[in-house]
């Protein structure tokens, strides 16, 4: 079961937390890749320790690099249906993966996105909540896309879709861009189908430590401005 | 006289600086870039002997000072440089990210050499899982 289900984890110093993640994500999914970006802890070791098989990359490229090298190696593995972009700090519930992945096994849709407001389950502050709702506003308009929650970090792709996708933005911006290339996007030459599904986000004391602060925002609209 | 010596020091610069340009091997695309140059080498050794002419350039266009419309180039010229670096470093940019992401997939274990790890790692039961876990996880570090 789930054989054919691959975590892609984007993984920056966060020993103290992967292998938790990994340990209990892998209860519902055995394959984990996790690519560590140039840690300079033990980041890598602990995700192996939980079962994860781990892409180093050899210096520090960001969390867009990092999705596309997962992709890259996922799509190696010829029995891979569906990828699934997950965080390493334990902010996302495989709860929210198993329902959205049920949702996509009906094959009416060939991706499935997070999204924090659908179900008013947000726990981020307000100033945070503004800013968010400012940048999905600000990336529906620039992408011709619908969608309530542009920059959530779960998303459970299908194949075609992992296939399709080239994420140029190493940096921050990688969030709107997947979400420019979804909306622009042809598989099999039709528009490609995409849903949102509420999703829970955990936002421990350890995440907020180490989430994006506001002002990232602003570094995040000059990327887009000026790739 | 002091003006001369002023002169002199600023056209050595700039005869060094197009020389320092001109020189090394390179393609039909820096042949453009280094005419350019050249031009930009007489101009310049020319602005410096005849000063006066810059004033009557930027009178003719309404700037009033020579010193003014060399000041406005200047910012163009200042920002299409940073533009075309900009360019120039998100390309090796990519080239580099490439590049990095080829050796990381080649160093990794393959999905089939993963999971036949894995694979091995559980039949001694889920209690034992996490010392062979351990095991194979300090193993495949310096091995790959």
């Amino acid at each position: 079961m789930n054989d054919d289900v691959w975590l892609v984890i984007p993984l920056y110093n966060e020993e103290q937390v992967i292998e938790g993640v990994v340990r209990n994500a892998r209860l519902t999914f055995p394959n984990v890749c996790c690519i560590d970006d140039g840690s300079s802890d033990g980041s890598a070791l602990a995700a192996e320790r939980g079962g994860a098989v781990v892409v180093r990359h050899p210096v520090n490229l960001g969390q867009g690099a990092a999705l596309q090298t997962g992709f890259e190696y996922v799509l190696t593995d010829p029995s891979m249906r569906y990828a699934v972009t997950y965080d390493a700090d334990g902010q996302h519930q495989v709860s929210d993966v198993v329902a959205m992945l049920d949702r996509l096994r009906r094959g009416d849709l060939d991706l499935v996105l997070g999204s924090r407001f659908l179900e008013g389950t947000i726990e981020a502050g307000a100033l945070k909540r503004v800013i968010l709702r400012l940048a999905t506003a600000f990336t529906n308009w620039t992408t011709k896309t619908k969608l309530t929650d542009a920059h959530n970090g779960l998303r459970v792709l299908s194949r075609p879709v992992v296939e399709a996708l080239d994420i140029r933005q190493n940096r921050m911006a990688h969030a709107s861009e997947i979400v420019g290339l979804i909306g622009g996007m042809q598989i099999d030459g039709r528009p490609v189908r995409y849903a949102e599904m509420p999703v829970h986000i955990l936002y421990t004391d350890y995440s907020r430590a180490k989430g994006q602060s506001v002002w990232n925002s602003v570094n995040i609209l000059a990327e887009l401005l000026w790739r | 006289m002091r003006t001369l010596l002023v002169q002199i020091v600023l056209i050595l610069a700039t005869v060094a600086i197009v020389v320092r340009f001109l020189s090394g091997v390179g393609q039909r695309s820096q042949a453009v870039r280094r005419v350019a140059l050249l031009g930009f080498g007489v101009l310049a050794v020319a602005s410096i002997l005849f000063p006066e002419t810059w004033t009557m350039a930027a009178q003719l266009i309404g700037v009033g000072r020579g010193t003014d419309l060399i000041l406005y180039m200047l910012v163009v010229a200042f920002f299409s440089f940073m533009a075309t670096t900009f360019k120039r470093s998100r390309d090796a940019d990519i080239r580099y990210t490439k590049l990095a992401r080829r050796i990381a997939l080649d160093e990794a274990d393959t999905p089939e050499a993963h999971r036949a790890r894995r694979d091995a790692a559980l039949p001694s039961g889920e209690k034992n899982r996490e010392e062979p876990g351990d095991a194979s996880g300090e193993a495949s570090g310096p091995a790959a």
